[in-house]
């Protein structure tokens, strides 16, 4: 903390708009029209081996407690190139890897409305 | 003549009242046959629509049966009463006549669908959690039976058979199992092993002789003759699709209903964007039709003439339809986004279909693809008439 507050105080400002640059270029990424198409998405497609829910079905459940121990890198990588021999298939031809990223963040979020 | 009098003032009183009656009955719908009825999955809302497939209109909703992703239902034999099978493992009881839940259980933690069996008595639960059947009284929805699989194996392809059996496929251990309850409550089992990786869903003949469960871990099928049990299990079509890359499969396809046509019959591959044909004498491979994409239903229209099929994400705003006379694609449709099922009326004249991201179910004319209607649903998947109430394995 200390060490933060010795900062000059130009490298904090450059520091928190590189943040806010950031933050505003991932936002840009994925449009408002597909957040919507990819949160129905989730629920529905996902839902059909998941559970609407999220409570498991043929696939396992989805809820934030059970995607704890896992990384996000993980999870993009079982939605991206799916599971080898089991059901969960690679869905890569059809979600982009930050469109992953978005949905594992609803997910650990329960999927608050937007 | 005092007495004839008497007698007129106390019929004349009866016919009022009875008339008094009918119109009571007949504005709760009471008063009418179930025949041209049905039900429409609301998978998100927990709802059912009660509709109508002559007027082509909604009767009712009924509110209040859980989760319905994967929500399916039978029938009781005076197809009066729809069972629906919910995700959340909820057994739900429904009066289509007076448009109302009459009950309503949670059975397990996670279920998959039902049957009932011949005799209509009971109502058997594919569970996913924990796993095995559960078999309960129609009337009352009491559990009167609890058939545990193997370490809680998820079981799938749960259908009836003649002489109060219900056939069942095991996911994890690729088993299927035979339940008979024709003795009473305590079911004779009968346990067929290794039939195959991961069967994913499973059909019955409507003769009730053949079930079949379609594999997902490996090409082929799982056939057996109930006719003939001592032969045991013998795989169909093990090499459909050897050697070629599978494509990802988005939804697993569904192999409700028995789609033949004259010798023909159709199935949809796994992993390939092909309807696969055999001889349904033979059972060997005659033919496969390329289609728009990963088939979910591969459907034979009521009369055989034409198989109608749709197809997984991304390609779920797509339907087509097989003539089976030579084989060729005579119609693509698109209904729009999230076409997740078709029901045809009992002679097949109009197909219904629900179009889930749409927020409808339309209604074609089946002759000449023709939208003749559509209704308002929240998010609609499964439709159930209740002319299933007096077929084998549905």
């Amino acid at each position: 903390m200390m060490l933060h507050l010795k900062r000059p105080f130009a490298q904090c400002v450059k520091a928190l708009c590189g943040v806010l640059i950031f933050c505003g270029a991932a936002q840009a990424e994925i449009a408002q029209d597909r957040k919507a198409e990819l949160l129905n998405f989730l629920e529905q497609d996902c839902g059909s081996c998941h559970g609407l829910k999220r409570t498991g079905g043929l696939g396992s459940p989805l809820l934030p407690e059970r995607l704890e121990a896992m990384e996000d890198e993980t999870l993009a990588d079982i939605i991206l190139n799916g599971i080898p021999e089991t059901a969960m298939p690679p869905w890569k031809a059809i979600i982009a890897e930050e469109e992953a990223y978005f949905l594992i963040k609803q997910l650990r979020d329960g999927l608050k409305k937007q | 003549m005092k007495f004839f009098k008497h007698l007129k003032k106390i019929s004349t009183a009866g016919l009022f009242g009875s008339a008094l009656l009918l119109s009571a009955c007949a504005s709760d719908g009471l008063v009418r046959g179930t025949g041209d009825m049905g039900i429409v999955i609301e998978r998100a809302t927990g709802s059912v629509l009660v509709v109508d497939n002559t007027k082509d209109q909604t009767i009712t909703r009924v509110n209040g049966l859980g989760d319905l992703s994967h929500a399916s239902a039978v029938y009781s034999r005076d197809a009066r009463y729809a069972y629906v099978f919910g995700r959340d493992g909820g057994l739900s009881k429904v009066d289509i006549l007076k448009g109302e839940l009459v009950k309503r259980v949670i059975q397990g933690g996670n279920s998959i669908g039902g049957a009932i069996s011949q005799d209509g008595k009971l109502v058997a639960v594919s569970n996913y959690e924990p796993g095995g059947v559960r078999v309960f009284d129609a009337k009352t929805l009491e559990m009167v039976a609890d058939i545990p699989a193997n370490d809680g194996s998820k079981t799938v392809g749960l259908a009836d058979a003649p002489g109060n059996i219900f056939m069942v496929s095991l996911w994890n251990d690729g088993e299927i199992w035979k339940l008979d309850f024709s003795k009473g409550l305590t079911p004779a089992i009968t346990k067929f092993k290794d039939i195959g990786t991961n069967p994913y869903d499973a059909l019955i003949s409507p003769d009730g002789r053949y079930y079949v469960a379609g594999l997902f871990g490996e090409d082929g099928l799982a056939k057996l003759d109930l006719w003939n049990e001592a032969k045991g299990v013998e795989r169909i079509l093990d090499h459909y699709g050897k050697g070629e890359q599978k494509l990802p499969v988005y939804k697993m396809p569904h192999l409700e209903g028995w789609a033949v046509a004259g010798d023909l019959m159709f199935l949809p591959a796994v992993g390939h964007h092909e309807l696969l044909v055999l001889d349904k004498n033979t059972w060997k491979e005659v033919g496969r039709i390329p289609v728009h994409g990963q088939p979910v239903f591969a459907m034979a229209q009521p009369g055989g003439k034409r198989i109608w099929v749709n197809f997984s994400v991304p390609k779920n705003d797509t339907v087509q339809v097989i003539d089976v006379q030579n084989l060729k694609i005579i119609k693509t449709m698109k209904p729009g986004k999230g076409v997740l099922h078709m029901e045809f009326t009992p002679r097949g004249e109009k197909v219904w279909m629900s179009v889930r991201d749409e927020n409808r179910v339309d209604i074609y004319r089946t002759d000449d693809f023709e939208k003749v209607g559509s209704i308002e649903a929240t998010k609609p998947s499964g439709i159930f008439f209740t002319d299933r109430a007096h077929k084998i394995g549905l």
